[in-house]
């Protein structure tokens, strides 16, 4: 056995963590600005970031073959929770998601985004791969079950994101292409199925995508508003606190879901580069993680994790940017919100679990 | 991890996977660059589109109304005025369920029944995306309450503004008028950009005809507004020019004098300054309150001023229609001298009645037994109707109608409020005309005593006494003598506006016609002897009683058998000093008897005021 530095026997994984700094740091100091100099939310949100990096590090600190053995409970807990929510959970912005537990409210859909990877990860690390039909049959039960009660709250952003975290796990596990086309076309045939079980205001945001000038008041609005905000940011941006579209409130849920559009304002072009630099180092270094993992279920969570990561960024860039529909997915680390913060740490806690506790000895 | 070696090819897996890895590496890369490509797109390609578009979502132009100029009077009392007030405005272009938003409102700020059926009807005549007042006047607690709750109400907002205000109320309504929100109406007749950001023009009297002058010039200034178009910060501003004072030539203490004498009574009384026009009182009774209207009136108490049966809404002065009954008889009288068909001292003989030869109809005179042997002297002091219709009857119509036309009858006077009448100054033509019949002799004789078809409105016959005291010389009457520009104080007098003289030049008849209208007040048997006495000056007057009904032949008028409504309207004019006249009025009161006992004493007490009281004052001033 080779001598351990510092950080790895703290279980830390210096450069992820430099790279959730920096964002943080980023994402306050925008944070700031688009809630209009609340330095109010500004301290919630760093204990919020405080309490997450702290559960990021107490994660680290376990085992994979901890977490592994923690996977089943933690996913069966999970979608209990998820149908307690269905019959005793609060309402909030129309939507039944959250747990009210004395302390804090707490959204169980947050923990499947980690349990569901997790648990097809530990029921795959030790099958052979590619996964048989029967498997991949009840991998993709164990997906369906909680995005559809997820999705059933409704919150069709959250589901989303556990669909892809599951999924990502199935791919990197090297479910065959042709499988993979398979999937595709039944989603495609499913999506008239699933369009006629959309809410009203689910399929008017479609709609709106598909042509946001048709509904210049509605929801429309959003999309034009933060082209408006992206595009007159320029190149340079306006600076710091100078954002008009943001400041002067044309720009609607701009320290949630539109946080984006109030950095491309106020930083331009140069600003988003810069984060998605970062975002892009956070992504690679999680990747490098899981290919160096020394164990398949390390590998597929490791990978799995990231592309959700990945899927999160992408998804609420491109919904800001006008080019996906308006979904309710916040950029992760930026915009303004709880549960997600600590999922997403708790999932870099994974991460740094598996890098930090590997042996090198070889077998 | 035992299990893990179980059945399986460790480094066939791993590869699998770190090319799966790699792949979606690949895939993320490749999705990160159409991102970037985006964002590049948006804020480089697209800049300026979107520059211009975030700047037009911001920066509004929004217009700065001028303060609207005030209304004082000659002695300098302020008649119209401007009290900041706050009101609560809605923009109905950003409300979707009106009726819910009331309702919540309501929670906050009582807005009653009327307050919501005003709104509607404002609301019908609104101008696009125009805030409609539900609310006026709030109280400072109102405005506070709705300021704490403001983000709940996108699209309501509490407007800081000046509320025109009218002191006087109804004692100077019918010469200020009022103003009023504009409506689609007023639209027509104004230069809309000077008006954007105004909410009130003037609707009627000197209010509407010096909404020029008052009105003043827009400002701008380009703000910076967020979403719900609230004012965040001025970029740039461009100060309005505020609307020039305006100074009346009514003398409000004069005004107040003779409303207190008409005592509530329906009539009018003008005073008129015989040497430049100014009117100094101009009272139309009764009147009502024009600050009712500002905001816009309720339905209810506007039905009830409409169908009052005083009608107040009606400015008597300038479109009340009167007989001028003997109030005529002075012009009759310098007509025939002019056209020398009489000569002054030239008796006719009165029985108390008379008739046209070859026919029954006996033209009766006022005085049963008749005035025996009259000139023209005591035709006038006396008021002889039968010495009138032979004088009328030997003028004929012809030279009545060009004669009393240049005193100005049947014609507008050109004061300057519109909605003037001309009244009515009949002719052989007109009749042909209007009625088409032929003039009929019996005709010409009651025109002589101002009945029949003539009619007049007060300011007419004001205006006809000013020509008579001036000696022919015809002033066009005014309200206002001066404005004043609010900043530099800087007055512009209007000009004193003469129009072409009546065509009798020789003194004598002036002079005896005024002799007979002094001897109308201060001789012996003057009809309105009683208002002369002992008033320690001189004045002039004619005393005139136009029949509102006929009183068929042989039928006595008694005045405690007719209703009130039915009762004639008593008649006076009056100059004065007689040598060098100063002031002319005219008075009339509708079904008020007789014009020496009810309009002559009005016409006393003014007097009394402006030659005894105003000249002391003037003196010592």
């Amino acid at each position: 056995m080779e001598e351990r530095s510092l950080a790895q026997k703290l279980h830390i994984d210096i450069p992820l963590l430099l790279g959730i700094l920096v964002l943080c740091i980023v994402g306050l100091i925008v944070l700031y600005s688009a809630s209009n100099q609340n330095i109010e939310l500004i301290y919630r949100q760093s204990i919020k970031f405080a309490i997450a990096i702290a559960v990021m590090l107490l994660i680290a600190q376990l085992s994979p073959a901890e977490i592994a053995r923690w996977s089943v409970g933690i996913y069966i807990l999970g979608i209990l929770l998820l149908i307690t929510v269905i019959f005793f959970g609060d309402v909030g912005k129309g939507a039944q998601r959250w747990l009210d537990i004395g302390i804090f409210r707490f959204q169980p859909s947050e923990l499947m985004k980690l349990a569901v990877p997790m648990m097809i990860a530990y029921y795959l690390a030790d099958k052979s791969l590619p996964p048989s039909m029967i498997r991949l049959f009840l991998v993709i039960l164990f997906i369906a079950a909680p995005v559809l009660l997820i999705a059933k709250q409704p919150d069709l952003g959250t589901s989303l994101l556990v669909a892809t975290a599951g999924f990502s796990v199935l791919f990197i596990a090297g479910i065959s292409w042709r499988l993979l086309s398979a999937l595709g076309i039944l989603a495609a045939a499913a999506a008239p199925l699933l369009w006629y079980f959309m809410h009203e205001y689910q399929k008017k945001r479609v709609l709106t995508f598909l042509n946001p000038e048709n509904d210049p008041l509605g929801a429309g609005y959003h999309t034009i508003q933060s082209k408006i905000a992206i595009g007159s940011g320029g190149f340079y941006g306006k600076g710091w606190l100078n954002g008009t579209q943001s400041h002067l409130e044309f720009l609607p849920e701009r320290s949630t879901d539109f946080i984006f559009a109030v950095l491309c304002e106020e930083f331009g072009l140069i600003g988003v580069l810069f984060v998605i630099f970062i975002y892009l180092f956070i992504i690679s270094r999680s990747l490098y993680i899981a290919v160096n993992s020394q164990h398949t279920f390390g590998r597929l969570l490791a990978s799995g994790i990231t592309l959700t990561f990945f899927v999160y960024i992408f998804v609420n860039m491109g919904m800001v940017t006008g080019q996906l529909p308006v979904v309710g997915i916040p950029l992760p680390l930026i915009s303004h919100g709880g549960t997600s913060i600590v999922t997403l740490m708790a999932g870099f806690g994974i991460l740094m679990s598996i890098h930090t506790h590997r042996r090198f000895l070889s077998f | 991890m035992a299990r893990e070696f179980k059945l399986k090819d460790h480094e066939y897996e791993s590869l699998l996977i770190a090319r799966r890895v790699y792949f979606a590496g690949l895939v993320i890369a490749i999705l990160i660059a159409i991102l970037i490509a985006r964002v590049f797109y948006l804020t480089v390609i697209q800049h300026d589109h979107y520059s211009t578009l975030a700047t037009s979502n911001r920066v509004k132009i929004a217009p700065i109304p001028p303060i609207r100029g005030l209304i004082y009077s000659r002695d300098g009392i302020l008649l119209a005025e401007n009290k900041p007030s706050f009101s609560l405005e809605i923009v109905p272009e950003q409300i979707s369920d009106m009726e819910q938003l009331i309702t919540n409102l309501q929670q906050l700020i009582s807005i009653n029944v009327d307050d919501i059926n005003r709104f509607n009807k404002a609301l019908k005549k609104q101008r696009r995306f125009e805030s409609v007042p539900i609310r006026f006047n709030l109280n400072e607690d109102e405005v506070a309450v709705f300021s704490v709750n403001r983000h709940r109400f996108p699209g309501v907002d509490v407007v800081a503004g000046l509320n025109r205000h009218y002191p006087y109320s109804s004692d100077l309504v019918h010469v200020l008028g009022y103003v009023a929100r504009i409506d689609e109406d007023d639209i027509t007749r104004i230069n809309e950009s000077n008006y954007t950001g105004t909410t009130h023009i003037g609707k009627l009297g000197v209010e509407k005809s010096y909404e020029n002058t008052l009105h003043g010039d827009v400002g701008y200034q380009q703000v910076e507004v967020n979403v719900q178009g609230r004012v965040i910060r001025v970029l740039e501003r461009t100060a309005p020019r505020p609307g020039d004072n305006i100074h009346l030539t009514i003398d409000v203490s004069l005004q107040l004098i003779a409303l207190n004498a008409l005592a509530g009574r329906r009539g009018s009384i003008v005073a008129m300054d015989t040497r430049n026009g100014d009117v100094l009182t101009f009272v139309s009774s009764p009147g009502y309150d024009p600050n009712k209207f500002v905001n816009g009136i309720d339905s209810k108490s506007y039905s009830a001023l409409l169908t009052s049966k005083d009608k107040p809404l009606i400015n008597r002065t300038i479109q009340g229609k009167y007989p001028p009954g003997s109030t005529i008889k002075p012009m009759m009288g310098l007509i025939a001298l002019d056209a020398g068909v009489r000569n002054f001292s030239q008796e006719s003989w009165c029985p108390g009645w008379y008739s046209l030869k070859g026919h029954s109809h006996r033209y009766r005179d006022w005085k049963k037994e008749g005035h025996g042997h009259t000139g023209l002297h005591k035709a006038i002091t006396q008021s002889c109707d039968v010495y009138f219709y032979i004088l009328a009857y030997e003028l004929g119509i012809d030279r009545i109608h060009k004669g009393l036309s240049e005193f100005g009858l049947g014609d507008i006077t050109g004061i300057d409020i519109g909605g003037e009448a001309s009244g009515l100054l009949p002719s052989k033509e007109w009749k042909k005309r209007a009625l088409g019949q032929p003039w009929y002799p019996g005709e010409t004789l009651i025109m002589g005593i101002g009945q029949g078809y003539a009619l007049t409105t007060p300011l007419q016959l004001a205006y006809a006494t000013a020509i008579v005291a001036n000696r022919g010389k015809v002033v066009t009457p005014r309200l206002v003598n001066r404005t004043s520009n609010v900043i530099t104080n800087e007055s512009n007098q209007l000009p004193v506006k003469f129009t072409e003289s009546v065509s009798i030049d020789n003194q004598n008849y002036w002079d005896q016609i005024i002799q007979s209208m002094r001897d109308v007040v201060h001789g012996q048997g003057g009809t309105a002897w009683r208002s002369g006495l002992n008033a320690g000056y001189e004045f002039a007057g004619k005393t005139g009683t136009a029949q509102v009904i006929s009183i068929a032949q042989d039928q006595e008028y008694k005045e405690e058998e007719i209703a009130e409504e039915f009762q004639d309207h008593a008649l006076f004019i009056a100059f004065a000093p007689v040598e060098k006249p100063e002031i002319a009025i005219a008075i009339i009161v509708e079904n008020g008897g007789g014009g020496s006992k009810t309009a002559a004493p009005i016409a006393r007490q003014m007097l009394d005021h402006y030659m005894l009281e105003k000249q002391l004052i003037g003196k010592s001033g």
